[in-house]
Formats: C-alpha cells, sequence, structure tokens
C-alpha cells in the first residue's frame, strides 16, 4: 500500500487518542489513550522511514518506546500512590493545581 | 596680612567654635561652652578690627578687595565662586555684629547657666554668627544667598531653643515661613538681575547695572521689588513683620543679638549694598522708604499699648529699623548705618537689661506684674534708662545724633522726602512715650512683691515653673529653661557687657557730630562713591537744626510719659476707657496677624488638604495607581480563570491549539 | 496480498483504538489496548521494520501491558461512567477530535511530498534488522541510546519512591502510642515544679512580683550632669 495509507491510520488513531483523553475521567485510561497517540506517532516515523528508506526514523520510534516504557512507569507509580492516600482516582477531582 | 585674609579668619572662627561645641557638647562641662564659644568670636572681633586697620592702611581708591576661595560653577553663562568682599561697608558690619556677639556671649554665659542646653545653645549661637558674618562679608549674590538662608535657619533654631513649650516652637515655625518668604523674593530678584546682567558677583553687577537696564526700567524695578520682599521680610517690616514679637519666644540673649542687633538689621544692609540698583531704580527705592515710614509708625503705635516687656522692645526695634530701611531707601547711607551702629548698642542694652529684670520677676514678663524695681535693682535700672535715653534720641546719647542725622537728610532732600521726615518726628514722639512708659511702670511706683523681697536680698523662686505667655506648668528639664535666673547686680558676666554697652550708647555719638567729624561718612566713602544720592549733605547748621528739634520732641515725648503713669497715675486707666476702640485696634497689633490668618494662611491650608485628600489620595492613589493596579489585576484574574485545574481542560486547549497552528500552516500552504 | 494484511491489520489498529476509548471497565481498554498493540506490530512488519515489531510486541505489549493489567487489578477499576462533569468537553472533546483529524487528513492529501504516493524507497537488503538497528545505536546514535538508558533507570528508581510506603511497616503507630501513655516516674513534671517540690529549669519559687510600669519614676534625676543636650 502506499505510504499515504499508514500515514492515515496514524492520524486516525492520533485523533482517536486525543479524544479518549478528554473523555474519560479515569487517569488509567487517560494514559491508555496517551499510549495511543504515541503509537500514532510511531507508525508514522516508520512510515516516514520506509518512505526515504531510512533506517534512521525506526530508531527514533524505538527511542519513543523506550519513552514511553519510563513514562507509563512513572504515571503508574504515581497512580497507585494516589490510590494509596485514599485520594479519589479521578482526574476531575485531583484538581488542586489551580490559580 | 592682608584685609581678605583677615575675612577669612573672621568667617573661620565662628564656624570652628559651632562645630567644635556641636561635637564635643558632651565633653564640655559647666560653663566650658560658653567660654569657647566667646573665645570664637572674641578671635573673630580681633579679626575684624585687623581688617578695619589693614583696610585703613590702603589708599582710599583701593579699599575693595575681593577674594575667591574656590569656583565653585564657573562655566558659560554662570559664575558661582565663594569669594568674600572685604570693603568699608562689610567691615563696619563685620565690626558691629562680631563686637555686639562677644558681648552678648559673655552676657549668656551667666544668663544661660542652668539651663540643661547650654553648649546646644551656645553652638547655635555661634553658627549665627558664622551665618552673619558670611552674609555680610559675601562677595557675590550665591554667598549672599546662602548666609541669609543660614542666618533664617539659626534664627530658627534659637527661637524654638526651648522646643518643649509649644508657643515657642510654633514662634519659630512661623519665622521661618516669613523668612522663607523673604528668601524666595530674595532668590527672584537675584535671577531678575542676573538675567540681563549675566554675572552673579557684586562688583560686575554695580558695573553693568547702568548700562544693562533702563533708568526705572520695569525688569529692574521688578528685581528690586523683590529684594524689598527679602529685606522686608528679613527685618520684620510691614507687613512682612508678624514674626518678630513672637520671636520673643527665645531666651532674651537670643531676642538682643538676633532680633536687636545683627538678624534684623540684614535687610538695611542689602538695601545699602545695592545701593546701585536701588538708585537706577527709584521707584523701588519709593517704596522701600514708603513701607519703612509705614512700618515706623505702625510699631510705635502698637508699642505704647503692649504689656509683655520683651514685645515693647521688640517693638520698638521694628520701629528704628523702620528708620534705618526708609534712610538707605533715600540715599542717607552713611545716617543709616549709623543708626544701625548705635541701635545694636542701645538695643542689645535694653533687651539685656529687660533680661535682667525678667529673671528678678522668675521669669514673669508682664508689665502689668512689673513695679518699683527702682531699689531693688540700681544697675538694672541704670541701664534700661542709658538705653532708653539713647531710644528716645535725648542729647548728648548715640541715638540722638543718629536719628536726628537720618532726619536732617531727609528734611534736606526735599519734597516727598519731607512728609517722611515729619513722620520719622512724629515716630520719635512716640518713641520717646513708649520706652519710659516701659521704664516708669517697671521701675517707679510702689514695689511688687518680688521687688520686696530682692531688697531684702532674696531673688524670687517660683516652684512651678510656668510659660509666661500662656501660664501652663513647666518643669526645668531639657527643651525648657532652667531653674535658676541671674541677674545683672549678681553675676559680672552680666555686668560688664552691660556696662560697655551703656558706654557706647554714651559716648558712640561721637562718631559722628555734624561739623566737627563725619568719620562714618567719610570711612563708606569708597563703598558709595559712585552713588548720586550720598553726596547730598545737608549743611551744617540745618543739621544742628534737625539734632535741637529731634531733642525737644524727645523731651516732649519724656514728658508726656512721665506725666501719664508717674505723676498722675490713674490716667493711662481713663485714656483707655475714653478711646476703647483705639486701644483694642492698637492692642490687637492692627489686626495684622488675623488678615494674614484670613488671607494667606487659610487658603494654603485650603489647598494643602485639597490636594492632599482629593487630589492625592483621590485622584492619584484612587486613580491612577488605583487604575492601573486596577486594571492588572483584572487581567490577571480573568487569565488565572485559565487555571482551572481540570486536566482535561488543559488537554483540550492544547489540541485547540496544535489545531489552529496545522490549520495556519495549512492555509499558508496553498 | 499486502493490500488485504493491510487492511486487517488497520482495521485491527483502530478497533483497538476505539475500544480502549469507549470500553467502560479499565480492564477491558487495556485488552483492546493489547490487541491494538498486536496489529500495530502487523502494520510495522507490512513497512519492513522487522526489529521495531519484535519490539514493540515484547516489550510494549508484553512488558508495559501487563504492568498495567497488575495496576489496573490493584486499583480495581470499576465501572465508571463515561462522561462526568466535564460538560463542555462532552461535546468539545470528539469535535476537537474531529477537527483535528481532518486537518491532517488535509495535510496529508495536499502534501507536495511526492513519495506519500509510492511505496517506499526501494528495498535494500538489511533494511530494518537488527543488525543495522544495533550499528546505529551503537555508533551513530550512541548517546541518545546511552542516555535512554540512563532515563529507564531514573523511571524506575521513580517509580519505587513513588509507590512505597511513607512510615515503613504498618502497626508501628501502636508502639509510638504505648510510649506517649506510659506513666511518668513519681515526683517529676509541671506540676511537681507549681507545688514547689522541684526546681524546674530557669523558674524560681518566689511569689510574683510586680514589675514597674515601663517609664513610671523615670525623673529626670537620675541623668549625670555633665553638660547635656
Amino acid at each position: 500500500m502506499a505510504i499515504g495509507w499508514y500515514l492515515a491510520v496514524s492520524a486516525l488513531i492520533f485523533c482517536i487518542g486525543a479524544v479518549g483523553v478528554m473523555i474519560r475521567p479515569n487517569p488509567l485510561v487517560i494514559l491508555l489513550c496517551l499510549e495511543l497517540m504515541l503509537n500514532a506517532g510511531n507508525l508514522a516515523l516508520v512510515a516516514f522511514s520506509r518512505m526515504w528508506g531510512a533506517a534512521d526514523g525506526q530508531i527514533f520510534a524505538l527511542f519513543v518506546l523506550v519513552v514511553a516504557a519510563c513514562e507509563v512507569t512513572v504515571g503508574l507509580g504515581l497512580i497507585v500512590a494516589i490510590y494509596r492516600r485514599q485520594m479519589p482516582v479521578n482526574v476531575d477531582d485531583l484538581s488542586e493545581l489551580h490559580g | 596680612m592682608s584685609a581678605t585674609t583677615f575675612g577669612w579668619l573672621i568667617l573661620l572662627f565662628p564656624l570652628l567654635g559651632t562645630i567644635l561645641i556641636g561635637l564635643g557638647f558632651r565633653r564640655l562641662s559647666g560653663t566650658a561652652a560658653g567660654w569657647l564659644g566667646t573665645l570664637a568670636i572674641a578671635l573673630a572681633f580681633a579679626s575684624s578690627v585687623g581688617a578695619l586697620i589693614s583696610l585703613l592702611g590702603d589708599s582710599e581708591s583701593h579699599r575693595e578687595l575681593t577674594s575667591s576661595l574656590w569656583n565653585y560653577a564657573v562655566t558659560v553663562g554662570v559664575d558661582a565662586k565663594l569669594s568674600i568682599l572685604v570693603d568699608p561697608l562689610s567691615v563696619f558690619m563685620v565690626l558691629i555684629v562680631s563686637g555686639v556677639s562677644t558681648l552678648i556671649h559673655i552676657y549668656s554665659i551667666a544668663y544661660m547657666k542652668s539651663d540643661r542646653g547650654y553648649a546646644r545653645y551656645f553652638a547655635y549661637l555661634n553658627y549665627f554668627v558664622f551665618s552673619m558674618l558670611l552674609l555680610v562679608l559675601a562677595g557675590n549674590f550665591v554667598l549672599l544667598i546662602v548666609g541669609w538662608a543660614f542666618v533664617g535657619a539659626a534664627s530658627y533654631l534659637l527661637i524654638s531653643f526651648w522646643y518643649r513649650r509649644t508657643t515657642a516652637t510654633s514662634a519659630g515655625i512661623k519665622a521661618f515661613l516669613i523668612n522663607t518668604f523673604g528668601d524666595v523674593g530674595l532668590i527672584l530678584g537675584t535671577f531678575f538681575i542676573f538675567r540681563k546682567t549675566g554675572t552673579l558677583d557684586f562688583e560686575k553687577t554695580f558695573q553693568l547695572v547702568p548700562h544693562v537696564f533702563a533708568h526705572n526700567g520695569t525688569d529692574l524695578v521688578a528685581g528690586c521689588l523683590l529684594l524689598l520682599v527679602g529685606a522686608f521680610a528679613k527685618s520684620a517690616q510691614v507687613p512682612l513683620h508678624t514674626w518678630l514679637p513672637d520671636a520673643m519666644e527665645g531666651p532674651t540673649p537670643v531676642s538682643a543679638l538676633i532680633h536687636a542687633a545683627t538678624m534684623v538689621t540684614a535687610g538695611v544692609y542689602l538695601i545699602a549694598r545695592m545701593h546701585p540698583l536701588f538708585e537706577h531704580a527709584p521707584t523701588a527705592a519709593d517704596v522701600g522708604a514708603i513701607g519703612g515710614c509705614a512700618t515706623l509708625l505702625i510699631a510705635a503705635s502698637i508699642a505704647i499699648v503692649q504689656t509683655d516687656l520683651k514685645r515693647v522692645i521688640a517693638y520698638s526695634t521694628m520701629s528704628q529699623i523702620g528708620y534705618m530701611i526708609m534712610a538707605v531707601s533715600v540715599g542717607a547711607y552713611s545716617a543709616g548705618l549709623f543708626h544701625l551702629m548705635t541701635h545694636s548698642f542701645f538695643k542689645a542694652l535694653l533687651f539685656m537689661a529687660a533680661g535682667s529684670l525678667i529673671s528678678a520677676m522668675g521669669g514673669e514678663q508682664s508689665l502689668d506684674r512689673m513695679r518699683g524695681f527702682r531699689k531693688a535693682m540700681p544697675f538694672t535700672f541704670i541701664c534700661f534708662v542709658i538705653g532708653g535715653l539713647a531710644l528716645s534720641g535725648l542729647p548728648p546719647f548715640s541715638g540722638w545724633l543718629s536719628k536726628d542725622d537720618i532726619l536732617g537728610y531727609l528734611d534736606d532732600r526735599g519734597g516727598g522726602f519731607e512728609i517722611l521726615g515729619i513722620m520719622g518726628y512724629v515716630g520719635a514722639l512716640l518713641t520717646g512715650i513708649y520706652t519710659f512708659r516701659m521704664i516708669f511702670r517697671a521701675f517707679f511706683g510702689e514695689p511688687v512683691e518680688e521687688a520686696r523681697e530682692l531688697e531684702q536680698g532674696h531673688l524670687v523662686h517660683h516652684d512651678t515653673p510656668t510659660n509666661p505667655q500662656t501660664g501652663e506648668v513647666e518643669d526645668t528639664d531639657v527643651g525648657f529653661p532652667g531653674p535658676e535666673h541671674h541677674i545683672a547686680e549678681r553675676d559680672w558676666a552680666m555686668k560688664v557687657p552691660m556696662a560697655m554697652l551703656a558706654l557706647l550708647a554714651l559716648v558712640g555719638g561721637v562718631l559722628q557730630i555734624p561739623g566737627v567729624d563725619h568719620s562714618i561718612t567719610r570711612f563708606l566713602a569708597p563703598t558709595f562713591a559712585d552713588s548720586r544720592l550720598a553726596h547730598i549733605e545737608p549743611s551744617t547748621g540745618a543739621d544742628w537744626t534737625g539734632l535741637v528739634i529731634g531733642a525737644v520732641i524727645a523731651i516732649i515725648g519724656i514728658s508726656i510719659a512721665y506725666r501719664i503713669w508717674v505723676a498722675k497715675p490713674g490716667t493711662s486707666a481713663r485714656l483707655q476707657a475714653r478711646l476703647p476702640a483705639v486701644h483694642t485696634f492698637l492692642y490687637n497689633k492692627w489686626y495684622f496677624d488675623e488678615v494674614i490668618d484670613f488671607a494667606v494662611v487659610r487658603p494654603v491650608l485650603w489647598l494643602g488638604r485639597f490636594t492632599s485628600s482629593t487630589l492625592e489620595r483621590g485622584l492619584i492613589g484612587g486613580g491612577v495607581t488605583g487604575g492601573a493596579t486596577g486594571i492588572v489585576r483584572a487581567w490577571s484574574a480573568a487569565v488565572r480563570r485559565a487555571q482551572t485545574g481540570f486536566l482535561r481542560y488543559y488537554v483540550a486547549a492544547m489540541l485547540l491549539g496544535i489545531g489552529c497552528m496545522a490549520l495556519y500552516f495549512l492555509i499558508e500552504a496553498t | 496480498m499486502s493490500a488485504v494484511l493491510f487492511f486487517i491489520a488497520a482495521i485491527g489498529v483502530l478497533t483497538g483504538a476505539i475500544g480502549v476509548v469507549m470500553l467502560r471497565n479499565p480492564f477491558y481498554s487495556v485488552l483492546a489496548l493489547v490487541v491494538h498493540l498486536i496489529a500495530l506490530a502487523a502494520l510495522f512488519l507490512l513497512l519492513r521494520a522487522e526489529f521495531v515489531a519484535a519490539a514493540q510486541v515484547v516489550v510494549y505489549a508484553g512488558a508495559v501491558m501487563v504492568l498495567y493489567v497488575f495496576v489496573v487489578a490493584y486499583i480495581g477499576g470499576a465501572d465508571q461512567p463515561l462522561h462526568r462533569p466535564a460538560g463542555a468537553l462532552k461535546v468539545l472533546g470528539p469535535i476537537f477530535g474531529l477537527a483535528l483529524a481532518v486537518e491532517l487528513c488535509i495535510a496529508m492529501l495536499g502534501s507536495a511530498l511526492k513519495g506519500i504516493g509510492g511505496k517506499g524507497a526501494p528495498y535494500v537488503f538489511g533494511f530494518g534488522t537488527p543488525r543495522q538497528i544495533g550499528q546505529l545505536f551503537l555508533t551513530t546514535y550512541l548517546l541518545p541510546f546511552e542516555l535512554a538508558s540512563l532515563l529507564l533507570m531514573v523511571a524506575a528508581v521513580g517509580a519505587v519512591v513513588l509507590a512505597r510506603r511513607r512510615r515503613g511497616l504498618e502497626g508501628t503507630e501502636e508502639f509510638e502510642d504505648q510510649l506517649v501513655a506510659a506513666p511518668r516516674p513519681a515526683y517529676t513534671g509541671t506540676m511537681a515544679e507549681v507545688a514547689g517540690i522541684r526546681q524546674g529549669a530557669g523558674t524560681t519559687t518566689e511569689p510574683d512580683r510586680q514589675t514597674e510600669p515601663i517609664g513610671a519614676a523615670t525623673g529626670s534625676k537620675d541623668r549625670s550632669s555633665k553638660g547635656g543636650w
């Protein structure tokens, strides 16, 4: 298939992820949607790497993978800490950082 | 040493005195501060004598010497240097100032002995003498204005010397305000003149004035009138005179020095120094003469009904300065300055004697409570009489020769000035009346309790000191007069200066006896060489006619006073009952204070309050700063509402932003 | 053939994504994401990125998602309603997403990149193999590689720090309470000090003294009479 199709899929996944972040109140699900967006980026990177014939895009995608893994680790650690302190695991109620 | 070196020394000694006493007051115990201050002024007097001798050693045409210490600001258009001018006029003034100051310092050593602020007093007094000498020795407008302002400050410090008395501090502020008003006039006048001449130096200005200004031109008249404002404020002439009677709140030696002999004569000196300007603008000179004449009559009329001893003498000072201002405004320079000299002698003497009398009364100053001190205080009585006779102008006292010198000149010039001369004689009559009213009331008649106790040798002493004006109770700590009172009969430090001044008041007139010698006129001739009016000299016959008329008028005045207050007691009460309106008018000092309060003080206060409340608080505080902060606050409140803390809104905002950016780039790419 | 595979994988990807967003139970969302990731690995394979596909399955779907599963199990994702107080976002969210998708598609379609229309550069043997990736990692991208390993360590430490207990083991608080409630030895404490049995530090047992008011009876008599102001 032409590269364009892959990019279209990537765009769709990105937007679905964005909508998911905005709609769901559960932080776990928000993190999952963030993963969706990251994966969309990965797909675009790999598609372009195929287009140019250079493996640099794949290297970049691997790095994104690493970063996503770290981010998930820390994010889940935060959520567990919140849960432990009996605070509501709901993004709307965790709104103390306001001006 | 040259005269200018002496000039700098004259300035140096009092300055050192004030600095040393001011800085070392903790270490100066007892009367050391007093002796140090007196030594400083005595050295200044010695330097003045040195300057005189040195000046007399020079030939007549070389007697105007200037010396500049430092160029303060000499650049395009302005030449402000620290320069002094030593010429006969300044040496004359310096001798009087330093001489009388030395005597008053010696007097103060004893008079102020028990006061807690002893060292402070002498530091201030030395500072005053320094300022006055600076004023008189100034060689350009800059130092003149500096000296002028310093003198005003010293006057304030000394009037409010007993600073815990509210009457004293109010009087000090009043004096300072009116003096500052005069300072503004002086500085503006300087600008008016400087604008055309382009130089601040005296000698250069005087040379340029006839060329740069038109005779009686409006700008010169305006400048001279502004200078007159300064002179009138400093010399307490109508209408800027209201501060002088209140200035009697200061200690009596201060009144003697500042408000009789030296500071109030600064206006006379100013007009005499600026005589080329005034002669070139006769309108301003006429205003000065009329002002002086009005003052001498008004002040004399008020002095007749005053009951406070020091205030009688204060109004007398005002009146006599009126004579001097009148004299130097019409061109009788040497006569006016001669009267300045003799007046400083007998007025200082009168104040010193008044100080002694007030001490005998335990601080009480009202004439109503004083009677019959003749036997108790003979020395003070003699000093009062000598001073009073000199003031009234009885032969052969010095005041007779000087006052009638002025009046003779006025008569000789003729025209409108003759009327001024006649007014002067009327004033002389009033002078005799009020002077001897004071003396007869205080020393004749049935002795009061304080006098009787003093005859027994016991100086009265009040346990609870009170303010003589308001009667409120005080203590004798710092800021109030000390507990002890000193009279001349007991303290030699008071007796010696009074004796010397009495002697000078008696024989000082020999310097200028018409037909015999004209030493003062001759001495001052180099300064006034360029004056047309100074050369007008009445003939000896006219002079002696004037002198005889003056003597007769003085005798009439004294006898009227004798009749009303000694021969037929009760006459004054009857007169008061018959002319109540006149008495009230005179007793309230012609209502000048009330008029000034209504016309000047209240509008200024209203303006101040209005500016403070409406403009400052409302407009600037509320409008400008409040408005600016309000806008900022509203802005930040609006922006703050974006910080909700809701994560999902942030995400939505971010996505919206990304979408808009992508849209922009999309549109741009097409 | 590849087109068919593409569409199958694409449908799997999109279904997984929509499942993540729409399913109510978080556990089901995690499972949907796993499906999505495996389908995405298939797409990677179609793009000749072998190593990335393998890493995706092993690391992402294998390790990260397992971590997710553990956390969801611990927290117990209860069924929550989809739309909560964020009323405006109920409507605006999808709108923003749709707008973004439209824009991206337009950008793509209108793009001047010629390569998008084609199938990519000619295949070079060794493209996407672990050998090539490894070479690039250890030569051109050595620094990011090392930094990435540092980042992983930081993340691990951070996770431990965040999730640990604050006060050590449970059960220690009771011990502290016992200490406080124990009786004091006799004749100690503040009551003993007040009763005068025992001196405390810095106190006296004398009765209170009247303190003088400030300024009272301070007359001027005490000042030395050396010349003052």
